[in-house]
């Protein structure tokens, strides 16, 4: 489309292209079983993990190489936040939340890539994963404290009078969770990779391309950023939810 | 420069006025590529498909596989840590004990030396008191002879002198014309020779 613009600029913008869903093999409509590039970088990012947490532990090493090193770190930062926020209970779903924030570090980190596809910046990718969390800890607040579990909306501190009120507010900021949650983690992968795509396709003019560039080149950089900050957001959120989950009196 | 910015902005402007353009001709292919392509619901199913079957993967390797290894890569560390530090203890208080043993030892050859030194000592000093006791016995002795000797000689010489003493007296008075009672010469002799020899 547009091609007569294009033709008589040289400027093309199409910054959401990057985000189209499309079939691996030939053209055609995206069934729900059809390969895309979904599977293509969901595939790298599991391998990428698996290499890390796997083969890079091969060694079992008292001594640590890089990759084990690495694969340590990682699992001691998601381990530490969930002993610091959720306590020791919340270590029995340790594997969940690590599964949630190697996928999600790795997504960003892959969807920095040129050409790559990012599957976190897509609302039904990090729907499920935020709706998956709302699901579970919902239901591992009520299985550990029954109808205890809302007290999380009364919140006895308050004077008895506002109560209502506040139950209310706690209602519906309970039920906004996943909403942000997932919008979160999507609109900041959207929003940067966009911004990159708009800055590159300035550079096309000779004139503006140096500045074009080094805009892109900052936002790379600050996108390397937001790509671990939202992925440890995602997972200390998963935390502090499991935590009221666990804990729900205030 | 902002011109330039400006020329590009109104490129942008009329790419969309064309995009809308076009847009009613090619309505199916324009909701593909115009619209966020997250809203496009058709991709859903797919995504959260491969999105679940993803997940499952990772969690399953996660909390059979790599989870387990690092934990126990981990814990063997820290017990490796605190055995060598046990260890480490350890050794230090062989160390202190090693000192403590070779202080005694030291100490122990120390008196052990004086003591061998004392009895040395003492064996030299009996030694050389029987030599002295020995010496002195014999010097005693020697004097003892000595003595006797030089009174043997002195008795002798006293009784020699008496034999002159009255052979002479009984010469000179034999020759002066006397008679020489030898009773008398002797007594006069003996009564001259006491103050003289003693």
């Amino acid at each position: 489309m547009a091609t007569e613009a294009e033709q008589a600029t040289g400027l093309t913008f199409h910054p959401m292209d990057q985000f189209i869903v499309k079939p691996l093999f030939g053209a055609g409509e995206v069934h729900w079983y059809t390969p895309t590039n979904v599977t293509l970088w969901m595939a790298v990012v599991a391998l990428a993990i698996i290499a890390l947490l796997v083969m890079g532990t091969r060694g079992r090493a008292i001594v640590p190489n890089r990759a084990q090193s690495v694969a340590e770190l990682s699992y001691g930062m998601v381990h530490k936040m969930i002993e610091d926020i959720a306590g020791k209970e919340g270590l029995k779903y340790f594997p969940y939340i690590m599964t949630l924030f190697m996928f999600i570090v790795f997504s960003n980190f892959a969807g920095l890539l040129p050409k790559a596809f990012t599957v976190t910046s897509h609302i039904a990718v990090t729907g499920v994963l935020a709706l998956a969390v709302f699901i579970s800890v919902t239901a591992i607040g009520f299985i550990k404290n029954g109808a205890h579990f809302l007290d999380l909306f009364w919140v006895r501190s308050a004077p008895l009078a506002i109560r209502p009120v506040l139950a209310v507010i706690e209602v519906i900021s309970y039920f906004v969770r996943p909403v942000s949650h997932s919008i979160r983690l999507a609109g900041n992968m959207i929003a940067g990779h966009a911004v990159i795509k708009v800055f590159a396709g300035f550079a096309a003019i000779a004139a503006v391309a140096p500045v074009s560039i080094l805009a892109v080149v900052g936002m790379y950089a600050f996108e390397i950023l937001v790509a671990f900050i939202q992925a440890y957001v995602f997972t200390i959120l998963t935390c502090v939810y499991l935590k009221d989950a666990l804990h729900p009196s205030h | 420069m902002i011109s330039l910015l400006q020329e590009a902005a109104h490129s942008v402007a009329e790419h969309t006025e064309a995009a809308a353009a076009h847009g009613a001709d090619a309505a199916g292919h324009a909701a593909e590529s115009a619209g966020l392509p997250q809203l496009d619901v058709t991709t859903f199913a797919n995504q959260i498909f491969w999105l679940v079957v993803t997940m499952l993967v990772l969690y399953w390797v996660l909390s059979k596989v790599a989870l387990p290894r690092i934990a126990a890569v981990i814990s063997d560390r820290q017990g490796a840590i605190s055995g060598d530090l046990m260890a480490a203890e350890e050794f230090k208080q062989k160390a202190r004990e090693a000192e403590a043993a070779y202080d005694k030892a030291l100490a122990d050859a120390r008196s052990e030396a004086n003591k061998i030194v004392a009895a040395n000592r003492a064996e030299i000093q009996k030694e050389l008191d029987a030599a002295i006791a020995k010496a002195d016995a014999e010097i005693a002795a020697r004097a003892a002879e000595s003595e006797k000797r030089i009174s043997e000689i002195r008795a002798s010489a006293a009784s020699d002198a008496r034999e002159v003493a009255r052979d002479v007296t009984a010469e000179l008075v034999s020759s002066f014309g006397g008679n020489a009672d030898a009773a008398a010469v002797d007594q006069a002799v003996d009564s001259r020779m006491k103050g003289a020899l003693q």
